[in-house]
Order: structure tokens, then C-alpha cells, then sequence
């Protein structure tokens, strides 16, 4: 019975950061109002130095890890890896979108609000325990990037993406819920350590088929949410209508935490009726990387393509979460922190070389940027090149550690299959990098207009970040490898 | 007995309404439809002793989503759409796979729903002379209280952003 | 309990309203039309909690419920808003029309 229901100061350490970013939202939110028409870019740094100090609270709360407000929360070395991963995120996000909205006369602090209390979500996501809470950070983070897909809305492109994200995003939150219902009902309980111990002595029982039914529909949904197959029909239409930089927020944010749930809710919760839902991330992994690769192999449009080439990275991670081991978890943080980096810095950057009213999205458009925008077509070289795995870049290590713990748990034909399609990936990358060099630029294309301020800030930092966990990944690898022990 | 006939009314409610949600051509009647399907899912609340949501069904679905939902079809243009395509070309095809699944989801209902009651009963039993309400409203504010604060911020969320989609200047 | 109604009758009323929102969801074509498939999808799902909550003798169930609820009440309020947006731009609510970025 309640009795004494106020939560102890340590607690309300354990949940610092999300408190922090919400207290930021509405600081952002009150600013806009009071600052009446004066120009906004100052609302985006404020936001970027505010992710940095929940970032700061995440390390904080590291020291003093454990379980916080009767089991919802838990902070441990797995919270706090993601924790820090969607702040970068959010942080690399709003600096690099501020020359954007200016341009697209779109700047306001509604924007990195929105940034802001998305990532909040996210961070509830990853933090969480307990399904419901799940639920709940991701209904925020998702109501919120639905809204940001729209946001610049008397562009057509955008808000057909933002309808479509939407609609398709309701529907997989759906079949989320309907998994959640089936696991209360199979266990009596919506913790997930309960969950796991439920679970384990129903193995061979009729209990654990019902399990196994409430993990494919949760599976269902949260495939939707990090556009694996067969479930990845929303996300050309969504990244590329949506704002450049959006694309690169929804990209790497929404999609880490979502990993994160898929991790911490297969591994802990269904850990043991794993064999029964082994196949399903085998199938779906296959079917990501082949559809995402040779349906970006035909794309004129580079957003598209990096659209498509996002579905076949979700493929590469399926294949670690394939693997079911503390290899294999460790191997999806860090290729999602890779990810992160890469994916961002490409679409930020592309936002830019897009022009007034992202006109120009075609390979073509990119001709001549080698000569006229050295920095530029270096930067974006980076990332590509990363994109493919080749290297000393951070997409290398990450392809590799992957393979590797696919190996591990004898997935020898995933793994020849997943090699097979990076080497067709690489195509698609290099066709880019070739019209960018080797190409002259045309008439009508109008020039880009110099990097500036914070986006060139936010870019170097990508491809710094890039290029460090490609050449020095021990670091993170350590961390990476010591939090992937989750709370069983 | 009154217990079942009751169910039997609801369901019908429930099922009826939802197969004419998804079949009228005219968006009002689905939406009306819809209400009807929401009115018999509520009653089926109170059949569980679920006071509190049958009154919130009531409430914030019919009264609230439902209404909203009645004011955009108004805002928009019902006559046209009307006259356009209302089903997708290969309806059947998906109306195969949802029937199979559907079925699936059935036939392991009724084979296992057995299993289902291996779940240990709620430890503490409520106390007697307490309503559903009053025995939700302490759950709700001492163990699920994080939850209830962060759906705070998913209504400040939403209000937020549907602001920024209706109003005049970005 | 001497539940006149078995557990399983609820479930299985639940499992065909959930597919009865995702067959409307997928053959529908007017957008306000499939978020109401998704309102159904939902009611089916707070249908189980409440019957296994019921079941179980717990509150908890009715307390999910009541945040899909909430859940709910927010989706729409954003997905109108989106919905009007999109109506304004284009002036059709149809799905297929809804494609220029197919290429």
C-alpha cells in the first residue's frame, strides 16, 4: 500500500536527465514567446547546450546506478550508452538545422523544442524497464517527430511525409500495444525482469507459445519502427519528404532507441523462448539489406537513397540482434553510435547542398562540388566512404564487429549473405562520389552557399567522430562491451 | 445469465459497429458507426467492474476524440470525396492475410487461453467497500506515479505540436 | 471467480475487432477512414488489458488501459491537425493521390 509514496533523492537523481531536457522544452517554448520577432538561432544553441548538460546529469547519474520509482527506470551502462547516443544526436540535430531554417524561413524555437522534448522520449525509451513506460517515452518521442516531419507545412513534400509517418507510425504503436496486452495477460505482469522470470517456467508449455505470440507482435511494431522489412514501406516516402535535417534526426535517434527497446525487451524479457523468435529477425534481417541495397541502386534521388540505404543498415543490426549473444548486443551499440555519426552528417549536410526549398536532390545536382565546395565534398566523402565500410572509418569497425558475432553464433549464411550486399552497396556510394569529383558542374544548377556556424560545427564533429572510432574504437568498444550485459 | 445475454449485446455492438466503420462509403457514418462500436466496448467495461474506464471511454473517446474527429470531416471536403475510389484495388488480398491472421489469433486464443490464468492473482486483494476508482486513483499515485507524470509531458507534446500544424505563420 | 463470461470469449472478441481495424486500416483509401481503423486497433487492445485485468484481479490492467486512452486522445489531436494540414495543400484526402514523390 503507498504509505511513504515520495521518491528518495537518488531516484530523482536516476531520472536528472529527462528532467532536465522537459524543464529545457518549456524554457524553449516560453523564450519563442517573449522574444517576439527577433531572430531564433539562439534558441538552437541554448537547446545544444541544454542536451550537453543532460548529458552531463546522464554521467552523473552513472555514478549512483540502480533501479529508480518502484522498477520503472534503471539506470546502468546500457542506459547510459544510449542516453548519451540520442543527446549526440539531438545535439548534432539542432546545430546543424539552424542555417537550414533560416533559409527555409522557418526559424523558431517550436523546432528545437520539439528536438528537444523528442529526445526526452527517446531517453524515457531507453531508461526504461517496464513496458508501459517504454510505451509512453515512445508515443512522446514518436507524437513529436510526426509533428517535425511536417514542420515546414506549406511544402507539399513534407507534409505527405509527415501524414504518412503518421498514419503507418500509429499503426505499428498499435500491434506494440496489442504485444504488451498478450505479455500482461501471459505473465501477469509488465516489469521485465517479472516478465523474464514468468517466461522461463513456462518454457515448452502452452505459456511460452502465448509469450512467443505477444513477441512477434511486438516485433511487428517495433519493426515499423526501425523500418526493417517487411515493414519499411514508410520510409523512403518519409525521409524524403521530410526536412533534411529532420531526416537526419529521425534516421539516427527515433531508430537507436528503438534498437535499444528491441534489446533490452528480447534479450531480458524473451530471452529464454529465444529459438522461437530467432527466425523472424533472420528473415527480416535478409530481407532489409537486400531490399534496401538494390532498391537504392536505382535511385536518381540521393535523399532517397540514403532512404534506402538506411532500410539496409536496420538490416545489418537485425543480423547482431540475430545473433542473441553479448557479442552480437555489443556489436548493434556500436554500430549504432557509428550509424549515428554517418547517417546524420550525410543528411545534414545534404539539406545543405539541396539549395533554397531542397530543389535539388538529384546525383546530377551534385556534379562539380569537388571543385567548388572542397570542404563540403571532403566531408561528405567521409561519410559515404563510411556508409560503404571501408577502412579507418567507424562503418568498417562496425560491419566487422557484426559479422564477427554473427560468426560467433554460427550464422555463417547471414553472414555471407550480409557480405554480399555490402559489396553491392558500395556501388550506389561511389556513383555519388565519382559525379561529385570527376564531373563537371551544369548552368542551371545555382551555386551552395558557404558552411557556416553551427552546421559546420556539427559536420566536423560527425566526420571527427567518424574517423576517431575508426581508427581509435578501442574506447568506446570498452564501454560498449562492458554495458552489454543487461539486467536479467 | 443476465451477465451473458448482456456480453452477447455488446459484442454485437461492438462488431457491428466495426464492420460498418470499415465498409461505409461516407466518412460520417463511419465516424458514427464508430461511436457505436466505442459505446459497446465501454459497456463491456462495466461488465468487468471497470467503472472508472467506462466512464472515461465515454468521456474522452465518444465525447472527446470522437467529436474531433466529427469536426475535421466537416472541415473538409466530404462531397468529393465521396465520389472518389474508396477501396484499395487488391482489398481482396488483404482482407485474405487479415483473415488468416485474424483466424490465427483465434484459434490460439481458444486453444490457450487456459494458460493464460497461470499468472500468480494480484498479492494484495483490495480492500473491501473500495470502488474501482478509488482503488485505481492509489495504484495511479503510488506506483505508476512516474508514468503519470511523463504522460504529462506526452499532452504537452501533442498540444504543441498540433498548435504548430493549425496555426497562420511557422 | 464464477465469471458467467470465460476469459477467452473477450480475447477472441478482441482479436477480430484488432483485425477488423487492420483489414480497414489496409483497404481503405480516404486517410480519415484508416485513423479510425487504428481507434478500433486500439479499443481492441484496451479490451484485453481490461479482461485480463479482470482475470488477474489486478488494477494494473485498467491503469494500461487508461493511458492508451490518454495515448489516444493525444495521437488524434496531432493526426487531425496533420490531416487538415495535408488537406490544405492538396485538397484530397485520398492516399493514392497522395504520391508525388514516387520516382
Amino acid at each position: 500500500m503507498p504509505g511513504n509514496s515520495l521518491p528518495a533523492a537518488v531516484e530523482l537523481v536516476r531520472f536528472l536527465p529527462e528532467t532536465i531536457l522537459v524543464l529545457l522544452g518549456t524554457l524553449i517554448m516560453v523564450l519563442e514567446a517573449v522574444t517576439g520577432d527577433r531572430p531564433k538561432t539562439f534558441l538552437g544553441h541554448l537547446a545544444a547546450a541544454g542536451l550537453g548538460l543532460a548529458a552531463c546529469a546522464a554521467v552523473y547519474a552513472h555514478s549512483s546506478p540502480g533501479e529508480a520509482f518502484s522498477g520503472m527506470l534503471v539506470v546502468d551502462g546500457f542506459t547510459t550508452f544510449f542516453r548519451l547516443l540520442v543527446y549526440a544526436v539531438g545535439i548534432l540535430t539542432v546545430l546543424s538545422s539552424c542555417q537550414f531554417l533560416t533559409r527555409e524561413r522557418a526559424n523558431t524555437g517550436e523546432f528545437y523544442a520539439l528536438v528537444v522534448f523528442s529526445v526526452a522520449g527517446q531517453s524515457v525509451m531507453v531508461a526504461s524497464h517496464e513496458l508501459i513506460m517504454i510505451f509512453i517515452g515512445l508515443e512522446i518521442s514518436s507524437i513529436a517527430t510526426y509533428v517535425l516531419a511536417g514542420f515546414l507545412r506549406d511544402d507539399p513534400r513534407a507534409t505527405e511525409s509527415a501524414v504518412k509517418y503518421f498514419l503507418l507510425g500509429s499503426f505499428a504503436t498499435a500491434f506494440v500495444l496489442y504485444g504488451i496486452a498478450w505479455i500482461y495477460g501471459a505473465t501477469g505482469s509488465t516489469e521485465l525482469t517479472a516478465i523474464r522470470a514468468a517466461v522461463d517456467t513456462q518454457a515448452g508449455r502452452e505459456g511460452a507459445m502465448l509469450a512467443a505470440v505477444a513477441a512477434a507482435l511486438m516485433f511487428v511494431g517495433l519493426g515499423f519502427k526501425v523500418s526493417g522489412a517487411p515493414f519499411q514501406m514508410w520510409a523512403p516516402d518519409v525521409y524524403q519528404g521530410a526536412p533534411s535535417p529532420v531526416s537526419a534526426f529521425l534516421s539516427a535517434g527515433p531508430k537507436a532507441a528503438a534498437f535499444a527497446v528491441f534489446l533490452r525487451v528480447f534479450e531480458t524479457a524473451f530471452g529464454s523462448i529465444g529459438p522461437l523468435w530467432e527466425p523472424l529477425f533472420w528473415i527480416s534481417a535478409l530481407l532489409s539489406m537486400t531490399i534496401g541495397n538494390f532498391a537504392a541502386l536505382v535511385q536518381g534521388n540521393v535523399k532517397r537513397m540514403l532512404a534506402y540505404s538506411s532500410i539496409a543498415h536496420a538490416g545489418y543490426i537485425l543480423v547482431a540482434l540475430t545473433a542473441r549473444s553479448e557479442v552480437g548486443t555489443a556489436a548493434v551499440m556500436f554500430y549504432l553510435a557509428a550509424y549515428a555519426l554517418m547517417n546524420v552528417g550525410a543528411f545534414a549536410l545534404l539539406g545543405h547542398l539541396t539549395r533554397k526549398g531542397e530543389r535539388f536532390q538529384k546525383v546530377e545536382d551534385l556534379a562539380g562540388l569537388g571543385s567548388a565546395q572542397p570542404l563540403a565534398a571532403a566531408l561528405f566523402s567521409i561519410f559515404l566512404l563510411s556508409l560503404i565500410g571501408v577502412p579507418l572509418t567507424a562503418g568498417f569497425f562496425g560491419k566487422f564487429y557484426i559479422f564477427k558475432a554473427a560468426l560467433d553464433s554460427g550464422l555463417v549464411w547471414l553472414t555471407v549473405l550480409g557480405l554480399l550486399n555490402s559489396a553491392v552497396g558500395a556501388y550506389y556510394y561511389l556513383r555519388v562520389l565519382v559525379v561529385m569529383y570527376m564531373r563537371e558542374a551544369s548552368e542551371e544548377v545555382p551555386p551552395v552557399e558557404a558552411l557556416s556556424g553551427g552546421l559546420r560545427a556539427a559536420l566536423l564533429a560527425c566526420s571527427a567522430g567518424t574517423l576517431a572510432l575508426g581508427i581509435f574504437p578501442g574506447p568506446v568498444l570498452d564501454f560498449v562491451n562492458r554495458s552489454a550485459t543487461l539486467i536479467r | 445469465m443476465t451477465d451473458t445475454v448482456l456480453f452477447y449485446v455488446f459484442a454485437l455492438l461492438v462488431l457491428g459497429g466495426g464492420v460498418l466503420t470499415i465498409t461505409r462509403k461516407s466518412a460520417v457514418h463511419s465516424a458514427i458507426y464508430l461511436i457505436i462500436s466505442l459505446i459497446g466496448v465501454g459497456g463491456l467495461y462495466l461488465l468487468q467492474q471497470a467503472e472508472f474506464l467506462f466512464a472515461v471511454q465515454i468521456i474522452l473517446y465518444v465525447g472527446g476524440v470522437m467529436l474531433l474527429f466529427l469536426f475535421v470531416i466537416m472541415l473538409v471536403n466530404l462531397e468529393q470525396a465521396a465520389t472518389e475510389r474508396q477501396f484499395n484495388k487488391q482489398w481482396w488480398i488483404a482482407l485474405a492475410c487479415v483473415l488468416a491472421v485474424g483466424a490465427e489469433l483465434a484459434y490460439v486464443l481458444y486453444r490457450g487461453a487456459a494458460a493464460f490464468q497461470f499468472a500468480r492473482p494480484s498479492e494484495t486483494p483490495p480492500a473491501p467497500g473500495m470502488g474501482n476508482t478509488e482503488i485505481l486513483a492509489q495504484v495511479l499515485f503510488s506506483e505508476y506515479l512516474l508514468p503519470f507524470e511523463v504522460a504529462s509531458v506526452l499532452l504537452l507534446v501533442a498540444v504543441v505540436g498540433s498548435v504548430i500544424m493549425a496555426k497562420k505563420r511557422i | 471467480m464464477p465469471a458467467a463470461v470465460p476469459l477467452s470469449w473477450y480475447l477472441v472478441l478482441s482479436a477480430v475487432l484488432f483485425s477488423l481495424g487492420v483489414a480497414g486500416f489496409f483497404f481503405r483509401r480516404n486517410i480519415i477512414t484508416m485513423f479510425m481503423s487504428i481507434e478500433l486497433m486500439l479499443n481492441a487492445v484496451n479490451l484485453s488489458f481490461v479482461a485480463f485485468s479482470f482475470q488477474l484481479k489486478q488494477v494494473s490492467g485498467n491503469i494500461f488501459a487508461f493511458f492508451v486512452m490518454v495515448v489516444a486522445a493525444a495521437e488524434a489531436a496531432v493526426g487531425l491537425a496533420i490531416i487538415l494540414t495535408v488537406f490544405k495543400n492538396r485538397a484530397t484526402l485520398n492516399v493514392d493521390r497522395i504520391d508525388s514523390m514516387k520516382y
